[in-house]
């Protein structure tokens, strides 16, 4: 699949003197027609065609609003509403891409646990997973500034309390802090930057999207084996129609549901407090991100307590710098998640160990989710801690010992094999 | 080897055990002691809309009723500026009596010729002029506590739902939560529990979103707007009609959304079906 | 890919059909898509909503006129004095560079006075589009050649009918839709 050698064939002769100039077709048909699949992939694997689908239709409904939104604090809330009541089909557009965010992430966390299930990220695809884990960011950064744009009450907190976890920082925390907000405390300023970041974030997730598929086509999909392929012929199909007919249809069932929100529950993913203006003189009771942040800010809570030498008063890391370090931590850890699980079996399908904490380890997460949306106080605080450092767990010692102590269940030979042994049990 | 599988499945059940456990007590911990009081005290009343569910579509009587209750009653303290009087169209009103309704409203225009500003009837493409200039001045006249604009009350008013509700929501698609919140409230007052102290001019209301008591007095009573249409005139039918109204000004477009959603869905389905098929027809082609 | 078995397979012309089925279920669901993508573009509902206005033209004495801005252009209200009117009416349509009335509430019409009027009994009134019809530029009123109106941009000369007379400009200024709702108010668009 790497090979150099082309099936392209042009149809007719304009196709061939492009192809003798710019081999674009050429490119569409190596990477989207003639390219080989593995023929044993399961619907977990068609989440990265969704996503690319999403990504398009964010990019075209974000585009479109931009031509009616304005981003001045004065003018921001009120020509949201104008694109909800006035624009025709604003309302559309506008629960779409708000909405669209949402289903962007879903599709991105099943794509994600897809990868870690099956060892996605093992040798040769490190690179392909690094990329993976900086497109997960830049998109987490697109997303806050896209929130902070309807210029409502959680816009404006959120953009208060994301920009002061950079205040965490010794020293120029405060004037980092500052620089960001382009003043004293969030403002026309940090808005008007917001909203170009918001459009040009985008394009640059584009350009890590070509480099991640590009990555993909060198190195060749996993599949739920973790086999390489080794007989293209028996082994794989050619990704149309097969593919892509997979992929359409797991699409038209992802949007049946995307839909069903969009039309019919388009604020249950919101915060009513964003229909509140932005008032910078009163906080609301109970401040939370949306739906896909929430494990995050449950790790930036857990850190109610100064880390310090033990029995004496020398702190080395006050309450706020740990949480902060703890919540992009989380984060980082997922670039070193190919040299911390070292197993050599790459799928989950042949580590019973693996699996049971790798559902564990889902649970984790949506359990931090949970609490993330919980005040923060009490009980919520302790569960917190507990699973945050189940979280860490997970990556540095769990996943490192289970490459060392774990013996896998023995894997097939070859895709086709696996193929045959199915045929045959059903 | 067996022992270290043995270990591990202790490593594996004891993280499971401690999750289920912090989950579970820390939940029941942070409900009681030690938190902050949760509001509202009571859950808000489910009421049958109209434009609830699928198919929901606009009681347009009752969203001319709500009107009436609005400017007779609420529009002395609260504005809805999001509101234009050509939007009343959409209450079944015509051209004509959207252009009479407006001009009775005096609205500053200017600066004329002279350079002034100048009052001039209302026209369909005004808004609803506010009863305060600002919101200072809307804060001073009510005791420092600013009456809240109407345009988006019923979707920023939501409390909230709960586990496992918020779940069970999305099956039955319930998302009337600011329209019930409105009624409760408005039929909510009560005389607070004994031993209950309310702050100096607020009024308890275990509905209210904000604290055990707000500012704003009971706003409605028997008969204090005359319905032509025969409709009870009663706390309770006022305050499902203002509720109704307020759900249609913060969002207007409610029911194309629903109307469309349909057959958005329904050719989804099809679609669905017809791409399945013709993917089985053509993964055929790969059966050995 | 070994030969299909052909027992299994459905009919190849059914075949055809689903495909053809699917694939056009498929583009009319995205060009579905595509139509609100565009009619975003139109012109808004609070747009509309100023798309017609009505102005008081009651305090305008004949020789004065007043300019009202009206969907974004300015419109020209003038109540001609009488010595306008005869200069305006005593001009041939022949002498026209421009023969077309341009005016939106007849279906057509010659370029005579009435029918840049206001009409019947309403003679002194004129209401036009302020806007050159050369390149656009707003006239300069009371200027010119014909005492009606000047455009300074490329030097078009109307008169006081608003008929283009000399210059580069080639048709009368437009009238827009308007009508007298009484005595007093006119309803333009």
């Amino acid at each position: 699949m790497s090979g150099g050698h082309s099936k392209y064939v042009p149809v007719n002769g304009v196709m061939k003197w492009m192809d003798e100039r710019l081999p674009l077709p050429r490119l569409v048909y190596d990477s989207f027609v003639a390219y080989p699949v593995p023929r044993n992939l399961n619907n977990w694997y068609t989440f990265g065609a969704i996503l690319s689908i999403f990504m398009v239709l964010q990019l075209i409904t974000g585009i479109v609003l931009a031509m009616h939104y304005v981003s001045s604090t004065d003018m921001a809330f009120n020509s949201i509403e104008s694109i909800m009541r006035d624009v025709n089909f604003g309302w559309l557009l506008r629960r779409m891409h708000a909405n669209g965010a949402s289903f962007f992430f879903l599709a991105v966390y099943i794509h994600i646990f897809r990868g870690m299930y099956y060892g996605s990220y093992k040798a040769p695809r490190e690179v392909l997973w690094i990329l993976g884990v900086f497109i997960f960011i830049i998109m987490m950064a697109t997303s806050f500034m896209g929130y902070v744009l309807p210029w409502g009450q959680m816009s404006y907190w959120a953009a208060t309390v994301i920009t002061g976890l950079f205040s965490a920082i010794p020293i120029i925390g405060v004037p980092i802090q500052e620089w960001l907000l382009g003043g004293f405390a969030v403002g026309d300023p940090t808005l008007n930057r917001f909203f170009s970041l918001h459009y040009l974030l985008p394009f640059m997730l584009v350009g890590l999207v070509i480099l991640h598929v590009w990555a993909l086509h060198v190195v060749g999909q996993t599949n739920p084996t973790g086999v390489e392929v080794k007989d293209l012929k028996k082994e794989t199909v050619p990704f149309t129609p097969y593919a892509t007919m997979k992929d359409l249809f797991a699409l038209a069932l992802f949007f049946i549901l995307f839909a069903y929100f969009v039309f019919y529950l388009p604020d249950y993913l919101g915060h009513p407090d964003n229909y509140i203006r932005a008032n910078p003189l009163k906080t609301p009771a109970h401040i939370v991100p949306e739906w896909y942040f929430l494990p995050y800010y449950a790790i930036l809570r857990a850190f109610d307590f100064n880390i310090g030498i033990p029995f004496t008063d020398i702190v080395l890391l006050d309450s706020k710098l740990a949480g902060v370090i703890a919540m992009f931590g989380s984060l980082i850890v997922l670039l070193f998640l190919p040299w911390l699980d070292f197993a050599k079996t790459r799928s989950g399908n042949y580590r019973p160990l693996f699996r049971q904490f790798f559902w564990i380890f889902a649970l984790v997460c949506i359990g931090l989710g949970y609490l993330g949306s919980r005040p923060a106080e009490g009980g919520y605080v302790t569960a917190a801690q507990i699973l945050t450092t189940a979280y860490f767990a997970h990556f540095l010692i769990i996943l490192p010992l289970l490459s060392i102590l774990e013996k896998p269940k023995p894997v097939p030979p070859s895709i086709a094999d696996a193929i045959l042994a199915k045929n045959k049990a059903a | 080897m067996k022992l270290i599988t043995v270990f591990s499945r202790l490593i594996a059940t004891g993280f499971a055990i401690a999750f289920t456990a912090s989950v579970m007590t820390t939940a029941a911990l942070a409900e009681g002691d030690g938190g902050t009081p949760h509001y509202p005290i009571n859950h808000p009343k489910h009421v049958h809309w109209s434009f609830a569910g699928p198919f929901g579509h606009w009681d347009i009587g009752q969203l001319q009723r709500g009107l009436k209750i609005y400017t007779e009653v609420c529009a002395a303290c609260h504005s809805m500026d999001l509101i234009a009087f050509r939007n009343l169209k959409d209450l079944g009103y015509s051209d004509e009596q959207v252009k009479a309704f407006a001009a009775e409203y005096e609205i500053t225009d200017g600066p004329n010729l002279e350079g002034e500003m100048f009052e001039r009837p209302g026209k369909p493409s005004d808004r609803f002029p506010g009863p305060y200039a600002n919101s200072i001045e809307a804060a001073n006249a009510n005791n420092g506590a600013a009456p809240p604009d109407f345009s988006l009350l019923a979707k920023a008013r939501a409390p909230e739902r709960g586990f496992p509700t918020f779940i069970f929501d999305i099956f039955v698609l319930y998302a009337e939560n600011g329209s019930d919140y409105i009624y409760s409230l408005l039929t909510g007052y009560q005389d607070a529990p004994e031993g209950v102290e309310v702050g100096e001019d607020t009024y308890y209301n275990p509905y209210y979103i904000g604290g055990k008591a707000l500012a704003m007095a009971p706003p409605l009573e028997v008969d204090s707007v005359d319905y032509d249409d025969g409709t009870p005139q009663t706390v309770d039918q006022y305050s499902k009609d203002i509720a109704a109204f307020m759900m249609w000004a913060a969002e207007p477009t409610l029911v194309e959304r629903k109307s469309m959603g349909f057959k958005v869905m329904l050719f989804l389905v099809i679609m669905s079906i017809l791409i399945y098929f013709t993917k089985k027809s053509i993964f055929m082609n790969l059966k050995d | 890919m070994s030969a299909a078995k052909t027992d299994t397979l459905p009919d190849p012309s059914k075949r055809d059909f689903l495909y053809i089925t699917t694939g056009t279920a498929g583009a009319v669901g995205t060009a579905s898509f595509v139509w609100p993508l565009i009619d975003q573009m139109n012109p808004d509902a609070s747009t509309l909503a100023l798309a017609s206005i009505e102005v008081d033209v009651s305090s305008i004495e004949p020789g004065q006129a007043i300019t009202v801005q009206w969907r974004g252009k300015p419109v020209f209200i003038r109540n001609r004095t009488d010595k306008e009117l005869e200069e305006a009416r005593n001009v041939s349509i022949a002498e026209l560079k421009d023969p077309s009335s341009r005016n939106d509430n007849l279906d057509n019409g010659d370029a005579t006075d009435i029918n840049r009027s206001a009409g019947e009994g309403k003679e002194n009134w004129i209401v036009m589009i302020g806007s050159c019809t050369h390149l656009g530029c707003i006239p300069v009123g009371l200027a010119g050649e014909y005492n009606g109106w000047f455009c300074p941009c490329h030097g078009s000369h109307y008169d006081t009918a608003g008929r283009i007379r000399k210059g580069p400009a080639p048709e009368n200024l437009a009238i827009p839709k308007f009508q007298f709702i009484n005595e007093t108010n006119i309803k333009i668009g």
